[in-house]
């Protein structure tokens, strides 16, 4: 380790040039870029997701490859830092020609990559549950739209809990902020009274959640069934439901549902106090069919650990990994153009026992499941979709997306045509 | 486990349904009932087994209340073969069955042969009501005050008379007491202008939040009564008026827990920086190690969480001390005297030791359990509950402090420290090895950070950022509070931990911290020292 | 003739400007005039990751100003100049202006999803290129001069103004990131469509943004040349080395302190302002206080009070930093770790401290 890092420093203080000078060397394979972050905040999340692309990689490997030919994986770290990012992004596409990336968590990581990949027409596989508001032609969304995780749950909170008070949680950034005003707008038209909603947000890594929790307390003995939806991120959730639990708050009496806590997340807690709370998601591990079974024991073997579970993002990339696989077989080419045109339509099994097709608005079909947080860490599903929901672009509950609809088939072509001016502003 | 604890009671709920119930003859009639519920309760969706959970609660059976409890706890199974409802002990893949309805013990079997009774959390709502309504009638005296609580807040005017019907045999005076309460909200929603006016009397400046819903949901009605709407309105000012002091009282001990969190992430610093001057950059990392030896000592022994939480303290004083003295005498000590070189250093430290962690145990964060005796709460009044762990801390950074003050004040290693950090030349004259002190201080102070990793691993994530989580939040502790001066950190801790906890409700947890660093910002312009400035030569 | 002046006996100096001009010209030349297949051509990707750096080294310059030649450790620059890059993407979201998602022709797109009605107040005047420049220097420039107003009058010197820096840059940060501030919370400015009517995804524009940036970097190393050669450089070099003597002697530290602070604040919010249209994207981030850090090593490891060192800090230290990353992502803290401590034990002049050594014994 010492003497591999001593000729690092050395070599990169002597060689520069390499970098600018290095160049695709092997001209028979096919190249896919992974853009997830190793280190800084977010490896903790996307470590997982570059291996479970090492694993799909390899496995389409062992099936002979794509068009005859092996398939290479450029893994390339963006260290957490969103304008390299971008940096690296380019460096995927103009340096090492990848055909296509499969890459990013956050909003922001996404919002910085966009326009490098419109500009030089590569194609991206997002893996996330995100905000929506988007829809790129280069982009293809394998996570879910509020409309997919949001809305159900909610949903359900209301129709199978009784649930009539809401506590509007989140950390304050996009993804929340757009969730919440879907939400927001969501409950108002079912009736819900502006006395009882609560919205509260905090910063990234909020860890002191002793008065938070005691609000929502207050706010939840007012004698109306009470319900908190969590859009709270990554760190900020181990304290925030530590103090739940302390502060007295189970999950019959104000149930918490949460969007980004998944089988990972509470690997990392003692899951104990939280059994009850809810997340929603279109994947769980504990879904029980023999695609899931097969993909969580090669995934067990992959990574040389027994215990070592699988989530949604991971699916996601699982879906988004067929389709491009099925779309290039299709097209007969890596060709992004080509690609863009063949993948519209294309439909794969999924994890959870259905099957997933990408449509025009580069989003996907999935499932909605309810899960309660299990003493071991699983997800018991109590409540799912009868059948597959299409991903929403644009939100029909936000004042400035409601007209807009994305449609990449041609003639349309367009990511957002308003249907009341029929004109397509932004990107083509 | 379960299987053990549910055997023992059994006998005694049987007595105790013989005994206690008012129709003890009708338990062999209902038994039906039972039966009929335990097969809905096999075969049902989550809706059929809301009624199924209903039909055995009101059976009278002696064996519902184990069985609803078992179903609560999830050591309800059927088995997959014959569907019968079994009780189940789970051990590793195998599980040790006993028959609801016989109580026949079958043995192990392998825990594939069983599918759970699962439920959702509506119907575990329900199965606590149901189990409360049972409970009223319990032996025990602190059972029985649960289960009023508990029923509190569902409560139908029909319950009123079978609470006053209880009242007449309680014995117990605080069962008594939330008895009253809960008849009189129970009467509230009668009709009588009288009782009404009775009930509301009696509940004046009651806590209970069920209390002032009830009076809110009277005050609402359209066509209320003049004099009851001016003796309820008499009723909510009196809660209301106590409502806004215990809230304070919260808001205060929110603060000062916030203010001892950040005590003790400062404190090692005040030593380090304060001390010796030192810019540590790495004191956070340092923390983190505190945290991650609480981890790994809790996986080395399994099963004693509480004793693996005191075992974590001794060795993550010696963890984070000892990496403390490898990066003293590797590296601070070439900068004596040059303390901006040591933050620049020190910060390289800080980011190998993270990615030393982040190899070692993953970037995944890690799970440290919390001992049973410091989770929930302590509930003064129904309004105020002060958590437990946040206590314990609380307490612990002011022993912490103590212990740390009688080092420095009343050991000859404090006095050795205090002469080297006042005139390092003379202490060295007078025979004291300076350098071995500097290296014993500087260990000092990392290992307080251990400690404090150790306080933190119980509210927090245990991560490789945890250490950066905080750096800035001592830094300005230790600089608030006057550099060398640990009463200063002590005091400024805890001033900006309740500074903090006020400014939250009306500002928002972000602004509330950018409030309090523009405030520092300005104060440290105002009086450069910090609260407590260093008097004498060590202040130069 | 000053230039001349300035440059000579000074080895370094000259060195390094000849070859910011050389690679000013060559760089975007190789990338325009030459066919891809050339191979000297030079693609877009490595023109703006040398943009970058450029902006970098100007950063490094300015912090070396500051703190090479007069001793104030600022762990601030980070946020002077992600106040520049904020001040230049206001002004690049300004001219999005219909060809944003929602087709709003005032609002950016992130107002629009939070239904704001209409642009805040201090959002307005971006849309002219001349007022977002003024501002690029005026905002960093007035917030250094308002700092420093009140640290340096009040003599809070060394260590504790470090920290004072420190926490000024996290409380922007945590400012920045609240989505109430109208700054476009944690996703920051993004998806520029183009600068003064060119088109930001053009090669040409990004070669002129790239000798804009030599240029500027050019311009600054020069007048902070010139500072340190002039009268009051050698004032602020007695500040350092003896700041109470300087007050005796009837220096007004302050205000010497106070002006070289301002100045190099707004240099760095020019560089800053480079920096966004080249990368694409202006985030909280980059208020955060690990990157002031991280701008002080760079200065260290090229050697400090020595612009070329610092200016070959910061190259040197964000080539490695491209490199590792993509290579041994897992290396790269480590890395840069032992680079942070081995530099400051055993090379307090920096590498360029080391040649210079070398070649004061040959």
């Amino acid at each position: 380790m010492k003497t591999k890092l001593l000729t690092a420093t050395l070599g990169c203080a002597l060689s520069i040039g390499s970098i600018f000078g290095a160049q695709a060397l092997a001209a028979d394979t096919i190249k896919v870029g992974v853009l997830h972050s190793l280190s800084g905040t977010m490896a903790i999340s996307e470590t997982t997701l570059k291996d479970t692309m090492l694993m799909l990689i390899e496995e389409q490997n062992k099936k002979g490859g794509l068009l005859g030919k092996q398939l290479e994986a450029v893994v390339i770290d963006p260290a957490s830092d969103w304008p390299l990012f971008a940096e690296k992004a380019r460096e995927l596409i103009e340096k090492e020609k990848v055909a296509s990336v499969f890459g990013c968590w956050t909003s922001v990581s996404r919002k910085s990559v966009l326009p490098v990949f419109e500009e030089l027409n590569s194609l991206l596989f997002y893996p996330v549950q995100y905000e929506g508001e988007e829809s790129s032609k280069n982009v293809f969304y394998t996570g879910a739209a509020p409309n997919q995780q949001a809305i159900p749950a909610v949903n359900y909170l209301m129709n199978d809990m009784q649930v009539k008070r809401w506590v509007l949680a989140g950390t304050d950034y996009v993804y929340p902020r757009t969730t919440n005003k879907i939400l927001e707008a969501y409950l108002k038209s079912k009736g819900v009274a502006d006395a009882d909603i609560m919205i509260n947000y905090t910063p990234f890594g909020h860890s002191d959640w002793q008065s938070i929790v005691s609000d929502i307390k207050k706010f939840g003995s007012e004698g109306k069934k009470t319900a908190v939806v969590s859009t709270i991120n990554g760190d900020a959730n181990v304290p925030f439901y530590k103090e739940l639990g302390n502060q007295g708050i189970t999950a019959d009496t104000i149930p918490v549902i949460a969007f980004s806590v998944g089988e990972e997340e509470l690997s990392g807690i003692d899951t104990r106090p939280l059994v009850g709370h809810l997340a929603a998601w279109n994947y769980f591990m504990s879904v029980d069919n023999e695609v899931n079974d097969s993909f969580i024991e090669n995934w067990q073997t992959f990574i040389k650990s027994e215990t070592r579970v699988t989530n949604d993002p991971m699916e996601a990339h699982y879906i988004g990994f067929s389709m491009w696989v099925k779309a290039v077989e299709k097209a007969g080419t890596t060709d992004s153009d080509a690609v863009q045109q063949a993948i519209i339509g294309v439909t794969v099994p999924n994890l959870s026992g259905g099957y997933s097709a990408m449509m025009p608005n580069h989003h996907i079909t999935k499932p909605v499941l309810i899960g309660e947080i299990q003493e071991d860490g699983q997800f018991e599903v109590v409540w799912q979709t009868s059948g597959m929901v299409v991903g929403d672009a644009w939100s029909d509950y936000l004042e400035g997306s409601k007209d807009l609809i994305s449609d990449w088939r041609s003639p349309l072509s367009c990511g957002n045509f308003n249907v009341k001016t029929g004109e397509c502003s932004g990107s083509k | 486990m379960h299987h053990s604890i549910r055997t023992y009671c059994k006998l005694p709920v049987l007595l105790l349904i013989l005994f206690l119930l008012p129709h003890p003859s009708f338990a062999a009639v209902n038994n039906e009932q039972f039966t009929e519920g335990i097969t809905i309760l096999i075969k049902g969706n989550f809706k059929e087994k809301r009624l199924a959970i209903q039909q055995i609660a009101t059976s009278d059976d002696s064996r519902a209340k184990v069985l609803l409890q078992a179903l609560l706890a999830g050591n309800l199974y059927r088995v997959k073969k014959d569907n019968r409802l079994v009780y189940a002990d789970i051990d590793g893949g195998k599980a040790r069955i006993e028959t609801v309805l016989t109580a026949e013990d079958l043995g192990l079997i392998k825990k594939r042969k069983l599918k759970k009774i699962t439920i959702n959390n509506s119907l575990r709502g329900y199965l606590k009501t149901s189990l409360a309504r049972i409970d009223l009638r319990d032996p025990d005296s602190t059972i029985r005050l649960q289960a009023v609580s508990l029923l509190i807040v569902s409560l139908t005017p029909e319950d009123s008379i079978l609470l006053s019907e209880l009242l007449l045999t309680e014995t117990d005076s605080k069962v008594r007491e939330e008895l009253a309460t809960a008849r009189d909200i129970a009467t509230l929603r009668s009709k009588d202008r009288q009782t009404i006016l009775t009930a509301l009397g009696n509940l004046r400046g009651n806590l209970d939040p069920a209390v002032r819903n009830e009076v809110s949901t009277l005050l609402a009605q359209d066509n209320l009564d003049e004099s009851l709407r001016k003796e309820a309105l008499a009723v909510q000012r009196s809660i209301q008026s106590k409502v806004s002091f215990f809230g304070l009282v919260e808001k205060l001990f929110f603060g000062l827990s916030l203010g001892s969190v950040l005590v003790l992430a400062a404190i090692g610093l005040a030593i380090t920086f304060g001390v010796i001057g030192v810019i540590n950059m790495a004191h956070g990392e340092l923390i983190m190690l505190g945290a991650y030896t609480t981890y790994v000592i809790q996986q080395l022994m399994p099963g004693y969480i509480g004793l693996a939480l005191f075992l974590s303290i001794p060795a993550a004083f010696l963890v984070s001390g000892i990496t403390g003295i490898i990066i003293e005498r590797s590296v601070i000590r070439f900068l004596y005297g040059r303390p901006l070189e040591t933050l620049l250093a020190t910060f390289g430290i800080s980011l190998i030791l993270q990615q030393t962690v982040r190899s070692i145990f993953s970037p995944l964060n890690r799970s440290v359990a919390t001992p049973a005796w410091m989770s929930g709460s302590i509930q003064i009044n129904p309004i105020l509950s002060l958590t437990t762990n946040r206590i314990t801390i609380l307490i612990f950074s002011l022993l912490v402090f103590a212990g740390l003050y009688l080092l420095l004040r009343k050991s000859s290693l404090g006095l050795q420290v205090r002469a080297v950090s006042q005139n390092r030349a003379m202490a060295r004259a007078m025979g004291v090895q300076a350098a071995k002190v500097d290296a014993l201080t500087f260990g000092l102070g990392s290992g307080i950070a251990g400690i404090a990793g150790v306080a933190l691993a119980q509210l927090t994530n245990v991560g490789p950022n945890l250490g950066q989580a905080y750096i800035i939040d001592s830094f300005m502790v230790v600089v608030f509070g006057g550099v060398g001066n640990l009463w200063g950190t002590l005091i400024g801790g805890l001033t900006l931990g309740v500074a903090n906890k006020f400014i939250e409700p009306w500002a928002g947890a972000v602004l509330a911290k950018i409030i309090i660093l523009i405030f520092i910002i300005l104060f440290i312009q105002k009086r450069p020292q910090g609260l407590f400035p260093q008097k004498g030569r060590a202040a130069e | 003739m000053i230039l001349l002046k300035l440059l000579n006996k000074d080895r370094g100096s000259s060195f390094t400007l000849a070859l910011l001009a050389l690679v000013t010209i060559v760089v975007p030349a190789c990338n325009l005039l030459l066919p891809e297949s050339s191979l000297f051509h030079i693609q877009t990707y490595t023109m703006t990751l040398l943009g970058k750096y450029l902006c970098y080294a100007l950063l490094a310059v300015a912090v070396d100003l500051v703190w090479g030649y007069m001793g104030i450790l600022s762990l601030g620059h980070g946020a002077f100049f992600a106040l520049g890059g904020y001040a230049m993407g206001m002004y690049l979201m300004r001219q999005i202006g219909n060809r944003g998602v929602y087709g709003n022709p005032v609002l950016p797109d992130f107002m629009v999803f939070l239904n704001w009605e209409q642009l805040p107040w201090f959002w307005h005047g971006f849309q002219w290129f001349w007022f977002a420049m003024l501002m690029v220097l005026l905002i960093p420039g007035l917030l250094a001069l308002a700092f420093g107003w009140l640290a340096f009058r009040s003599r809070v010197t060394g260590v504790y103004l470090s920290i004072m820096t420190q926490a000024l840059t996290y409380a922007l940060l945590l400012a920045f990131f609240r989505n109430e501030m109208g700054f476009g919370g944690n996703n920051g400015l993004t998806d520029f469509k183009d600068i003064l009517g060119f088109s930001l995804q053009s090669d040409t524009t990004r070669a002129m943004l790239f000798i804009a940036s030599a240029l500027a970097l050019g311009f600054g190393y020069l007048s902070c040349l010139y500072i340190s050669r002039s009268r009051l450089g050698r004032v602020c070099t007695a500040i350092r080395d003896q700041e109470d003597r300087t007050r005796f002697i009837g220096y007004r530290v302050e205000n010497v302190k106070l002006w070289i602070f301002a100045f190099s604040a707004m240099l760095t919010g020019v560089a800053g302002a480079l920096y966004v249209p080249q990368v694409g994207i202006i985030n909280p981030n980059e208020f955060s206080p690990l990157g002031s850090i991280e701008i002080v090593i760079w200065v260290a490891v090229g050697g400090r009070a020595t612009l070329y060192g610092a200016v070959a800090g910061a190259l040197m230290v964000n080539y490695s930093k491209s490199y590792l990353t993509a290579a041994m992502p897992d290396a790269w803290l480590f890395a840069l770790g032992a680079l942070f401590v081995l530099v400051t034990l055993l090379l307090p002049h920096g590498v360029t401290g080391l040649l210079r050594r070398k070649d004061a014994t040959t």
